[in-house]
């Protein structure tokens, strides 16, 4: 016998045997409202001021601009950052529209983050400024962006360089983490890599003192298509 | 000085309780901390029905139990499917050997490692040093508790027992980094040294928060992005949980990561919420190429055989017990000398060691009700420790390993004489005289009752007595006064 049949043997006769004891009625389970959790019912307005509030909360920056000139703002904040290197990927929708507004029109060195990362590592952790990544949508409850990463713009894109810039639509701002995974059937379509992000990485760990930055990103930047 | 290394046991837990009450360091280290996280949490809430979310909370856990083995060979098939490994331990022993058997295959001399109270259970760290494997614990916390050779203080918060200077001195001897008391230079300091680690690493190790039956996900929850590093970065993913971590379903998660955070420090949520579902795959550019889930149970089963002790499986660990328990708060996280200290540790600790080692952690509680109040899948704690009380003295149902280690013959025998003194009043009066006669002799050192109490001395009449004398000389002048008019 494995333990696994040991295992699973235990639970089953603890089960069986509970089940005899109380005439088949087993663990009760008490009777539970999930609305609580979801139904919030919000306006547009309400959603992004909700998105806003929380997510600056946690030392996150949001930038609102028109969905047609966002990469002018993208621009404005590089240079504003000093960002010298920036990863992004070249296919994805955001990274296309960037490469083509930054090609040799700024002294930015434009880094391929869609290799396999052996390939680069120590360059991802030591030599650049910014990662540049889209993002599925927001949730406005908790100020999180979800990330589904791409062979395009991989896992360690949003997490090793110290800057975070993730562009994101207004419109893809949604109540509550309960409502994402129902609108988006995450339940049957689960990647290998799914992420809320909210904020920038932290730490209370000396002295329940807020650091950032300490393993992630030490600034995360939305920029707010609207 | 950093402090010195000091073991802990809980067979001590009186002796550490007593250093522990006396230090006023680590007493100020504590009620600050604990302090802080209970105003966050009440506030954390503000905006919610409480109630509601708990009994959700509860229900979405106690679904997930009642469903248990089933729902672990459903969660077994659908990581296998999505190309995770998935292995059984039924102990500590067994959990560390196949961890350490899957390190060797992939010839790793480094492990990185996130937060993970599990391996901390099964002392991974130390198994893998004995077989060559240099283990590095990641979260800032932990980092620091491993430099400084002690275990965490406390489940959320492992370094929650030092102060700013205290960590400065340990970075400083441990790591060469100059002293300050600038926790942002601290920080970025553990980051340059963390980051070379991550990079080096053969082998991730991680813990697990939620395991979702339905889709075979493993979920982390975390703030500093040491986790989502151990669980991409090296070639290799190896996560440890216990058995009774597997929810049902993706939208089970919600709820519990709501009530998670919110009761764990007062966040609204968590920096990171990670969510892995399978290894790299073809064509991706990154993560690990193996991923493997180890399913520890090392007691568990057998907690789920009894129905009420069987609620101690419904813990999310998020250690707001511990933040509400004006004992964990008086004595720190060390003193219990187990790996989860405070409530959860008191009613869990004794199912994996043995009530022989833990039977004092049981009565580490004035019963005040906090900890039941504020768990976020409502565990009825307190009950549960009266439950293992029982346990102790051999009164309950006897299914924990130990029960019945602090049963003495003499105490039954002097409850029981009492019992049939109480239950027979010619017995119980002439008892009562004849311990008021000879109140001169009563003992006035009492075990550890006396310690800081004077002992009851028994009255020279009873209160029986002196109620009937009372009555008789009412009647004695009603009955005059009848007589007069
Ligand atoms: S027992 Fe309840 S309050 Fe304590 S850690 Fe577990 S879930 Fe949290």
């Amino acid at each position: 016998m494995t333990a696994r049949d040991r295992i699973l043997g235990r639970l089953r006769k603890g089960r069986e045997e509970r089940m005899q004891r109380d005439g088949g009625r087993g663990i009760v389970i008490p009777e539970a409202d999930a609305s609580v959790i979801g139904d919030r019912g919000w306006s547009r307005q309400e959603r992004l001021q909700r998105f806003e509030r929380w997510l600056t909360s946690v030392h996150g920056e949001v930038i609102h601009c028109e969905t047609d000139d966002w990469t002018e703002t993208l621009c404005r904040i590089l240079k504003q950052k000093g960002i010298k290197r920036l990863a992004l990927g070249h296919e994805q929708e955001v990274a296309r529209q960037a490469r083509q507004a930054l090609e040799g029109k700024m002294d930015i060195a434009l880094v391929d983050a869609a290799r396999d990362v052996e390939s680069w590592q120590q360059e991802l952790f030591s030599q650049v400024d910014a990662g540049l990544t889209s993002t599925g949508g927001a949730i406005a409850e908790t100020g999180s962006l979800w990330l589904w990463p791409t062979v395009d713009e991989p896992r360690l894109l949003s997490l090793v360089p110290p800057i975070h810039i993730a562009i994101l639509d207004a419109e893809a701002i949604e109540d509550t983490f309960h409502d994402v995974m129902v609108s988006h059937e995450w339940a049957g379509s689960m990647p290998t890599n799914a992420l809320l992000v909210s904020g920038p990485s932290k730490t209370a760990d000396i002295e329940q003192t807020l650091a950032y930055g300490v393993h992630g990103p030490r600034e995360l930047v939305v920029i707010l298509r609207h | 000085m950093s402090q010195p290394v000091q073991t802990f046991t809980p067979e001590a837990f009186h002796r550490q309780a007593h250093d522990a009450l006396g230090n006023p360091q680590i007493r100020a280290n504590f009620r600050k901390a604990m302090d802080g996280l209970m105003d966050k949490r009440r506030q954390a809430f503000e905006e919610w029905d409480l109630e509601a979310l708990r009994t959700l909370g509860a229900s979405v856990r106690l679904r997930a139990l009642s469903r248990l083995p089933d729902l672990l060979e459903q969660l077994e098939a659908k990581c296998e499917a999505n190309g995770i490994r998935v292995h059984w331990a039924e102990d500590s022993e067994e959990a560390c050997r196949i961890v350490t058997g899957i390190c060797q295959e992939n010839g790793a001399q480094s492990v990185i490692k996130g937060k993970s109270m599990v391996s901390e259970e099964m002392h991974l760290n130390a198994h893998l040093a004995e077989a060559g494997i240099d283990a590095l614990e990641s979260d800032l916390g932990e980092y620091l508790v491993q430099l400084n050779e002690q275990t965490p203080s406390h489940i959320i918060m492992p370094a929650i027992h030092l102060n700013t200077d205290e960590i400065s001195t340990i970075m400083h001897e441990h790591t060469g980094t100059a002293p300050t008391r600038d926790v942002d230079v601290m920080t970025a300091a553990a980051r340059a040294q963390l980051r070379e680690r991550f990079m080096a690493a053969d082998v991730g190790v991680s813990g697990v928060n939620f395991a979702v039956a339905e889709t075979g996900t493993l979920c982390l929850v975390e703030n500093e992005g040491n986790g989502r590093m151990t669980t991409t970065v090296p070639p290799v993913h190896i996560a440890v949980t216990g058995i009774e971590k597997v929810v049902e379903n993706l939208s089970d998660v919600p709820p519990l990561y709501a009530l998670l955070t919110r009761s764990a420090t007062g966040q609204h949520v968590t920096t990171y919420f990670n969510m892995i579902t399978s290894p790299r795959k073809e064509g991706e550019r990154d993560g690990p190429r193996e991923v493997h889930l180890v399913l520890v149970d090392n007691g568990r089963s057998r907690i789920y055989q009894d129905d009420e002790l069987l609620d101690t499986l419904r813990c999310i660990r998020c250690g707001a017990c511990m933040n509400h328990c004006p004992v964990y708060t008086r004595v720190g996280g060390h003193t219990y000398g187990t790996t989860y200290p405070g409530p959860i540790g008191a009613i869990l600790m004794p199912h994996l060691m043995g009530l022989e080692a833990t039977k004092d952690l049981p009565t580490a509680s004035s019963l005040c009700g906090a900890c039941g109040e504020v768990c976020p899948v409502k565990i009825p704690i307190p009950d549960l420790l009266v439950r293992l009380r029982r346990e102790s003295v051999g009164e309950g149902r006897g299914n924990v390993p130990g029960a019945g280690v602090k049963r003495s013959t003499k105490e039954v025998a002097a409850w029981k004489s009492w019992q049939w003194l109480a239950t027979h009043p010619t017995a119980w009066r002439g008892a009562s005289i004849v311990a008021g006669k000879l109140r001169g002799l009563a003992p006035s050192h009492l075990g550890p009752w006396t310690e800081c109490r004077v002992a009851p001395k028994p009255a020279k009449a009873s209160l029986h007595t002196l109620i009937k004398q009372r009555t008789k000389h009412k009647e004695l002048r009603q009955g005059q006064q009848e007589g007069e008019s």
